[in-house]
């Protein structure tokens, strides 16, 4: 397992400095330099554009820009915002919180639904249960999510004002300190009657935007998966010794259907990441998705290259648990390395 | 055991004292649109990052609300000298400080020391602030503010500050309302400085304003409370920005009354939120102007006659309706008739193809091939320019004009056009300070040797113009200077250096139980005297 584990890590070095590499020049692609971009009909005279370019590093060469970027980031440090002027680090791990509360709310949303969801379609397929929820699951798949998250916030909370509609806190009766940025938990440690409740109010509908398309994904991955085990002759075997439907498909098929739910869970995440970027705009919910959308506006290079740079940090991590935990689930993997 | 039980009981029976206690508080909720930069106006540009610093601070002079005219702030009274070189304020006795988040208790209430303290910050390289948040002051320098002030020294007491000029400017007046001359506490500034966290004077901001500032969590909302300074305590008790990027979205949050007040709406959800009953659709004509700018110094538009007949060629009715989509007026003048000086005399150019085409042949021009500059961006005084170009470029085809149509990437278009590398194109100007100078000096200027400055788009340059524009400069007399305004828009008219599209439309949507708000032709969002019913 360690030596497994440390093949894996090897292997992302490559990909970090790669990584590294191209976010430096692909941010640079971009027309328009941060101190034009910023500057109205008035424009900027050439010798301040001058004066700010040199303030800000730009006049450098762009090879020698990239080696300070670069000699930064193995010594930890990701610049400095040229908007806030406040470090990127901070400036990321203060909206982090709300993007994991509402991807990790999301994620689970689409397992607890997704998974039986697909256990129930198989063992009823083609039946009417079967039809219902892929014909759901399909709708799902393909429902752009600005269009989904408008349609809800107009259904749920203007129609029937069952839902707030944007934001984490009722801004008017509630106000606590961002002690670890997750609503859920500082509301609680606020100690204000009804907060939690507020907040996980205010989930609900970003949650259920974000995790539509991953509950698609993983109901039908969980189908088909599921139809293939329950073909194998250990399944027919264990109904021969007489054990119930409920059992051979809860117990014996689905531990060995979930493995390949589990690496689409896993490559999920980059698709939340990039999802949540629309949710938290219609949401305006205070994550990096809608921070990174703003940086590229601004031309923000150092918050956009350690943006990207953290989430495929993150993006990472989480391909390599899975895994781990996919080697968990079944030994054979494991054993065949 | 018991213990913990009483302090539970105590513990809920004051959360929920507090609860009820925010049910009484009157507070309005206003939808923004983005993260503020910081909170101190004299480093920013953006209308977001001063609507956000503007609830906590005051500057000598400011707008009236919901009109450009100056009246008296901080400074109760100002005199100028005869020879217009010296400026002298009085500020008023008793003006009370904030206290800041940070632990800050003001000692003193406002002296000459912090006016002089929060120009001297943008004027001087050496000033212990000048480096602070990346200081770049882009308004002070953009105003011209360092070729027009001599010293900013106090006078006789500690309520007297005296304005030193370089040479006569009537304006500048106007340019102290604006946002960057905000005055902040220099004792505060001296207090972060001692406690070597000085970064905090831009994050935490400390002024007179009619709010105090009390929170701010990125991307998601900031807090103020109501102050009981000079201008008295405002009617409602908490003021929250929600900021909210999506104007979807933000009429969804004043639908369900999430907030108050909104910004921006989109202009398609304009005709559905006027029948909404529980929101009123405020409405202003916008301080700006979108133009189609012909470049003087290229032939054939160095002859008046030929760019009368390239106005007299564009149908801008059709534009007002499509490009604009109704939000907007069609523009006679380069200033919007909501400015003091506004010619209501000048005819507008009659739309006139025949004409048009019969004037072209009589200038000799023949087989006429040209660009249309337009601009690469959304902008609020032209909403859609690919459009606007494509529309135009019909209309010059009807009278045999052949165009191409040219744009680049934002920064290099302004810079190019500055340059006058174009033909023809379309730029146009949102008002600073609501002074005619901020419309006729910057978007028509030319330098003493007569060459245009860079914002003077079409590159046209008018002797008996610019020594009408420079002596309205140089006289405080507004009746005066309004006289001089309106030659200069009749000379404009008469030699149409330029056609003037439109002035478009601002509105804001508000819920029916909020009392007095205004909006403001300089884009402004104030609550100072807001009511909620």
């Amino acid at each position: 397992m360690i030596r497994f584990l440390l093949r894996r890590l090897a292997l992302t070095i490559p990909t970090f400095i790669a990584l590294m590499f191209i976010t430096f020049v692909m941010v640079r692609l971009v027309p328009g330099d941060p101190i034009e971009v910023r500057r109205g009909e008035r424009g900027i005279s050439p010798e301040r554009l001058a004066q700010l370019r040199h303030e800000m590093g730009l006049d450098q060469p762009v090879w020698k820009q990239f080696l300070d970027y670069a000699n930064g980031l193995l010594h930890g440090d990701f610049g400095t915002s040229l908007v806030s002027k406040s470090p990127v680090l901070h400036e990321f791990f203060t909206l982090f919180p709300a993007t994991v509360e509402l991807t990790l709310t999301a994620m689970l949303f689409a397992v607890v639904l997704g998974v039986p969801a697909g256990v129930i379609a198989a063992s009823r397929r083609g039946g009417f249960y079967d039809q219902t929820l892929m014909g759901l699951a399909l709708t799902g798949y393909s429902m752009p999510i600005f269009w989904w998250g408008l349609i809800l916030v107009l259904v749920m909370s203007n129609t029937l004002g069952l839902t707030p509609v944007s934001g984490r806190t009722d801004l008017i009766n509630y106000f606590y300190d961002p002690v670890t940025g997750f609503a859920l938990i500082d509301s609680l440690l606020s100690g204000q009657e009804g907060a939690f409740g507020d907040a996980v109010h205010h989930l609900i509908l970003p949650m259920i935007v974000l995790g539509t398309l991953p509950l698609a994904v993983i109901a039908r991955m969980t189908r088909s998966s599921m139809l293939e085990v329950l073909e194998e002759d250990y399944v027919r075997t264990a109904r021969a010794k007489g054990l119930s439907w409920t059992r051979v498909v809860g117990v014996h098929a689905l531990r060995n259907a979930l493995i390949p739910v589990v690496t689409v869970i896993g490559l999920q995440v980059g698709g939340l990441l990039a999802g949540a970027v629309l949710t938290e705009t219609i949401f305006s919910w205070p994550g990096v998705g809608k921070w990174l959308i703003e940086s590229i506006n601004r031309r923000d290079y150092p918050a956009l290259q350690g943006g990207i740079m953290l989430i495929a940090t993150i993006v990472i991590i989480v391909n390599l648990l899975v895994d781990m935990l996919y080697g968990l689930i079944n030994p054979r993997i494991r054993h065949a390395r | 055991m018991k213990i913990r039980i009483l302090l539970g009981a105590a513990l809920l029976a004051s959360s929920m004292l507090a609860a009820n206690a925010a049910e009484a508080a009157k507070t309005l909720v206003y939808c923004s649109e983005g993260s503020p930069e910081n909170f101190t106006p004299a480093i920013n540009t953006t209308g977001t990052s001063f609507d956000a610093a503007r609830p906590v601070y005051n500057r000598l002079v400011q707008f009236t609300p919901g009109t450009t005219e100056v009246e008296p702030a901080l400074a109760e009274s100002w005199t100028v000298s005869p020879d217009g070189l010296t400026i002298t304020f009085k500020l008023r006795p008793g003006v009370k400080f904030h206290s800041g988040v940070n632990g800050f208790t003001p000692t003193r209430d406002l002296t000459a020391e912090d006016v002089i303290w929060s120009f001297d910050r943008q004027s001087k390289p050496d000033h212990p602030y000048a480096k602070i948040s990346g200081g770049s002051f882009d308004y002070f320098n953009d105003m011209g503010m360092p070729d027009l002030l001599e010293s900013i020294t106090k006078g006789d007491d500690d309520l007297t500050v005296i304005f030193k000029l370089k040479k006569p400017n009537a304006p500048i007046i106007a340019n102290l309302a604006m946002d960057f001359a905000a005055i902040q506490s220099a004792e505060y500034a001296r207090y972060l400085l001692d406690k070597g966290t000085p970064e905090q004077f831009d994050q935490i901001p400390v002024g007179t304003g009619s709010f105090e500032f009390v929170a701010y969590q990125k991307d998601a909302v900031i807090r103020f409370k109501a102050f009981d300074g000079w201008a008295g305590k405002p009617k409602i008790d908490n003021l929250v920005y929600a900021i909210t990027p999506d104007a979807t979205a933000r009429y969804a949050k004043l639908k369900a009354n999430e907030c108050q007040v909104m910004i921006a709406p989109n202009p398609a959800d304009l005709p559905e939120i006027k029948k909404n009953p529980d929101v009123k659709v405020l409405e202003q004509a916008g301080l700006n102007i979108g133009y189609y700018a012909m470049n003087n110094l290229k032939p054939p538009f160095d002859n008046r006659e030929v760019r009368k007949a390239f106005a007299m060629a564009v149908d801008r009715d059709a534009i007002l309706k499509e490009v604009y989509q109704g939000a907007g007026q069609k523009a006679t003048n380069l200033i919007p008739p909501t400015m003091w000086s506004y010619d209501e005399s000048i005819e507008g150019v009659e739309y006139n193809p025949e004409k048009a085409k019969k004037m072209l042949a009589d200038a000799g021009v023949k087989d006429l091939k040209i660009d249309i500059w337009w601009m690469p961006v959304q902008r609020p005084y032209n909403p859609n320019a690919k459009r606007m170009a494509e529309m135009i470029q019909a209309d010059l085809a009807r009278i045999g004009v052949e165009s191409t149509l040219v744009s680049y990437e934002w920064g290099e278009y302004r810079k190019r056009m500055q340059a006058g590398e174009h033909m023809t194109g379309m730029l146009g100007w949102t008002g600073d300070n609501g002074d005619p100078d901020n419309f006729f000096g910057v978007l028509l200027g030319c330098n003493s040797e007569g060459k245009p400055n860079s914002n003077n788009i079409p590159k046209w340059c008018n002797a008996k113009f610019q020594d009408v524009v420079n002596r309205a400069v140089q006289i405080t007399d507004q009746n005066e200077r309004a006289k001089l305004y309106k030659e200069a828009q009749k000379i404009q008219a008469e030699e149409m250096p330029q056609l003037n599209i439109a002035h478009s439309t601002v509105y804001e949507p508000i819920r029916t139980n909020v009392k007095g708000y205004k909006v403001s032709p300089l884009g402004a969002h104030e609550f100072q005297n807001v009511e909620l019913e």
